[in-house]
């Protein structure tokens, strides 16, 4: 099968970029999309031309480097896959495929289609943590977590960090990935003694790294390659009024 | 010279504890003073970094990702083992032991994994407090599975995505350290050589992959977290970006490199469908456990559907030639038996190399709903990949390249032969001996960095006040001007051919000739051929863009580079190593039923490299394996 993309390029966040076109001829419809633009990346070097940037690593949807928007929609056409999970069989011979990054307010472009998703790390380093320093931890099994306490916490661990909640988002907003790793420590006993401080930091760092605010529409939660639910948003909402209220209460973070 | 490994004296059961209570203490006020290089934030080197930190020494943490939590270790399926004997099924820290060193082939040092397995306890109490949702049962305690080469049920797991959570875990107590300000945290920067001073390793240099900015980082100490180099084969398991330029740069700055020619070819991938393949996907080990292995008895019935072939048919080869173990034998004899069975012509799938792994045994055993509970991102891993819905037909699997056993050498207390240079994880070479057993590379990672070299790097750093170099001294400004030359070097070669190319190319010649059977002639071939593709490289070889820029293509380059020195290494030590053991099986050394033939009397020993130049042969220096507690014993799964 042949397609034609329209791929962003651009130099570096300092320059403007634009679309530009390429051809991706005889392709096998079991390559992944990202084979298919190693292909592609193959002539431009061939030619001497740069090739695209893009993040990718593991390409198995587990890592979250892979970003990107296709015709579209973060990571593609399917449901529930990183970008490189899409397989060519999803594209129909003559298709024209644009490709653009993530674009965001707190996701800056690096190169062509390359983000800067550090403020997701910054939002972690402020509060996605259970403080226990190593050597400090009772046995495991004395800390019994009832099996839907653990599967629940598990569903919500399963973000990758790729950003394409924020991508999908027109406010721009985190909540998604946020909400989700609050839950993941909230719903455990372990994660209870900071509990408060957990999504206090959390929600003041994502305003402060320049995500927008959700007003639940929800294309988050179909954008997600891992299928993390927009249930976790609510309950975060819901904790985070309950840790307001009651840091009001006792003058400082419980 | 005899490599000497420090092992403590005393019972092998009491060594850890032993060298814990020799070990000289840094103060809490001192080790402020102290700072060290974390490169990689894998499960070892986040783990390392955080520990570190929470000591209160000053860290500086590097990787290439963009985030921490991308390293490769996410990718980690299937679990972590650890001796907690929870299933009170007579598991115990000597039988995790002894188990490892059966599975390594005993080509491992016995005390490291002693203490690997005394250490696994705690690893498993540190995640778990730490929030990792293991899986549990419904009464609130730890869930377990079984993993090859194990009759006990020792694997922790977090649905298939054990790596991914505990790589969070470690990721998130290294985040609250990047928080509190004590690791200084540089993502995107790559590490492209090793400052030496006075034989210490006192820093590294590094590319900053955003801007392109070199810059030298100066430390008291440097430790190397860099994960395995198993891409040298191209087609691995491996993610695309995993690569050895950081361990092969300190091995050309003087690190020994040990048993470069182990490295594990895992059995349950999922075979490679056309030339355009950039990876293989592994399907967890795990479905061992519940999955059975066949090909058809007759090479005719190759072509037919699988549900067609009656079971009488079919030759479950695994429980026919190993039925204690069946389809949990260990990972290098799996692979070695699947490649016999295709290279007896009845593989199946694509170009007949393939297997089936059939669950549909276990599916009217459990039902469905239970083994899509067990493996159920597994299935549709597979069913995203190929197509086809493994719980109407079978599974098509075929052996990969996976893990390395392989990497620097280093000694009991994790530092490789040039003081100062800690490395841990899949990058050093020290517990599994020459094949990895399921589910012990992420318990040897966090083991590495929450709880080994907290307590070894103390007796380094405790006589080196005052010896941290400025990140402008001569030996940073050389160590700098060579990395500005090599990448000059790589830009103006403006030849016809892209470096993907020259590693497929590597990468088929190793797979062929150096994969999971290897020969004499077969190697002394390759031996021929790589110094011809490297010489290619240099000469032809298109590298596009610029070196002040984010350039993933130069990125590439640097590391296929590397990799043609490194594939030549790994070549004549196995071409030395006249025995099979593990994951090295040389065709010349088998019994007659075909298992591994090793070589105990003239073998027993870790072969670790000296770099003398590229093209130069290496020197050869030996550290001999003493085994003090276990009896060499003729491996054996039947
Ligand atoms: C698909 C797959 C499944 C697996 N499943 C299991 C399993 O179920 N159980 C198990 O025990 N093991 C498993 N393994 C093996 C295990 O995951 C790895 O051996 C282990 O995670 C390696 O961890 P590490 O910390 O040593 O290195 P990695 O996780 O590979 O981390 C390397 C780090 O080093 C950085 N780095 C590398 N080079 C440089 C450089 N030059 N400069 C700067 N930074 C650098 C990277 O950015 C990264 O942060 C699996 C492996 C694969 C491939
Ligand atoms: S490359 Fe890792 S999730 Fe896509």
């Amino acid at each position: 099968m042949n397609v034609k993309l329209k791929v962003w390029r651009q130099a570096s966040g300092q320059q403007s970029g634009g679309f530009e076109e390429y051809e991706a001829k005889e392709l096998n419809p079991n390559m992944s999309f990202l084979e298919m633009l190693d292909e592609v990346n193959e002539e431009l070097i061939q030619a001497g031309k740069e090739p695209i940037a893009f993040e990718h690593d593991c390409r198995e949807g587990i890592c979250g480097s892979c970003s990107l928007m296709i015709g579209g929609e973060p990571h593609g056409p399917e449901y529930r896959v990183a970008s490189c999970q899409t397989y060519m069989r999803s594209f129909k011979d003559g298709d024209v495929i644009t490709i653009e990054p993530f674009r965001s307010k707190a996701f800056p472009v690096l190169k062509d289609l390359v983000v800067d998703r550090s403020a997701f790390d910054r939002i972690i380093q402020a509060g996605g943590f259970i403080s226990v320093s190593t050597g400090s931890a009772p046995d495991a099994n004395s800390i019994p977590v009832p099996k839907v306490s653990a599967d629940l916490s598990m569903d919500a661990a399963a973000c990758i960090g790729c950003g394409a909640c924020v991508a999908s988002c027109k406010n721009g907003a985190a909540m998604l990935f946020a909400s989700a790793k609050a839950a993941h420590l909230n719903l455990l006993p372990q994660g209870q003694a900071e509990k408060d401080r957990r999504v206090l930091a959390i929600v003041e760092t994502m305003d402060a790294q320049g995500f927008g605010s959700c007003s639940n529409t929800y294309a988050c939660e179909s954008a997600c390659p891992k299928g993390i639910t927009v249930d976790f948003i609510a309950k975060l909402n819901r904790d985070y009024a309950l840790a307001s209220v009651r840091t009001k209460l006792l003058g400082a973070a419980a | 010279m005899e490599l000497n490994g420090n092992v403590p004296s005393g019972p092998l059961a009491q060594k850890w504890s032993e060298y814990i209570r020799h070990s000289k203490l840094v103060n809490p006020a001192n080790k402020r003073k102290f700072e060290i290089i974390v490169v990689g934030t894998g499960l070892a080197g986040s783990s390392a970094a955080a520990t570190l930190a929470e000591l209160g020494y000053k860290v500086k943490a590097y990787c290439y990702h963009d985030s921490p939590r991308r390293a490769h270790s996410v990718a980690a399926q299937g679990g972590i083992n650890a001796a907690k004997n929870y299933q009170n099924d007579g598991d115990s820290v000597y039988r995790l032991f002894y188990d490892t060193v059966k599975g390594g082939d005993f080509r491992a040092r016995e005390s490291n994994v002693h203490r690997l397995a005394e250490v696994s306890v705690s690893i498993i109490d540190q995640c778990a407090a730490q929030g990792v949702p293991f899986a549990r049962e419904y009464g609130g305690t730890l869930a377990n599975r079984s993993f090859g080469g194990a009759q006990v049920s020792r694997t922790f797991y977090a649905r298939g995505q054990t790596g991914q959570q505990l790589l969070l875990g470690a990721y998130q107590a290294l985040s609250r350290q990047i928080g509190l300000g004590a690791v200084q945290m540089f993502n995107r920067h790559e590490m492209l050589d090793l400052i030496v001073v006075n034989g210490h390793a006192k820093g590294i240099v590094t590319r900053n992959l955003a801007t392109g900015e070199i810059k030298a980082h100066t430390a008291d100490a440097v430790v190397l977290a860099t994960g395995g180099y198993g891409n040298c084969w191209n087609l691995s398991t491996y993610g695309r970006q995993s690569n050895a330029t950081a361990i092969w740069r300190a091995h050309k700055k003087g690190a020994l490199f040990a048993n470069p020619c182990y490295a594990q070819i895992h059995p349950t991938c999922i075979p490679r469908s056309g030339d355009y393949q950039s990876k293989l996907t592994l399907m967890s080990e795990s479905l061992r456990n519940d999955g059975r292995v066949w090909v058809p008895k007759r090479r005719e019935d190759c072509g037919k559907h699988p549900n067609d072939i009656p079971e009488a048919d079919r030759d479950y080869y695994l429980e026919r030639k190993y039925p204690s173990f069946g389809n949990l034998a260990p990972r290098d004899i799996s692979s070695r038996a699947a490649k016999e069975a295709c290279d007896d012509g009845r593989g199946v799938g694509p170009g007949g190399r393939g297997v089936y792994l059939d669950f549909s045994e276990a599916i009217q055993r459990l039902g469905q709903h239970k083994v899509e509970e067990r493996y159920g991102n597994l299935f549709d891993i597979y069913k995203e990949i190929t197509g086809e819905d493994a719980y109407r037909v079978p599974m098509r699997i075929y052996p990969a390249i996976h893990y390395t056993m392989g990497g620097l050498w280093v000694d009991y207390g994790l530092m490789s032969n040039l003081p100062g240079l800690f490395v841990l994880g899949e990058a050093n070479f020290s517990d599994h001996g020459a094949n990895r057993l399921g589910a012990s590379a992420l318990m040897q990672g966090l083991s590495d960095g929450y709880f080994v070299i907290p307590n070894t790097i103390n007796n380094y750093l405790a006589a080196q006040q005052e010896k941290r170099p400025a990140a402008d001294g001569v030996e940073s400004a050389q160590a700098v001007a060579d990395v500005r030359a090599g990448i000059k070097k790589l830009l103006d070669i403006n030849g016809q051919r892209t470096v993907s190319d020259f590693h497929k190319e590597l990468g088929n010649l190793l797979w062929e000739k150096c994969g999971m059977a290897r020969d004499k002639d077969g190697l002394e071939q390759a031996l021929r051929e790589i110094p011809r593709i490297r010489e290619a490289f240099w000469r032809d070889a298109k590298v596009t863009g610029e070196g002040e820029d984010l350039n993933q293509a130069l990125e590439k380059a640097g590391r296929v580079a590397d990799f043609l020195e490194l594939a030549e290494l790994i070549c004549q030590d196995a071409l030395h190593r006249e025995e099979s053991c593990g994951g090295h099986f040389r065709s010349e050394y088998q019994t007659e039923d075909g298992e591994a033939l090793r070589q105990d009397d003239k073998f027993a020993y870790v072969a670790a490299w000296e770099f003398k130049g590229v093209g130069a042969p290496p020197v050869l220096h030996k550290e001999m394996l003493n085994y003090e507690e276990v009896k060499l014993a003729t491996r054996s799964y039947k």
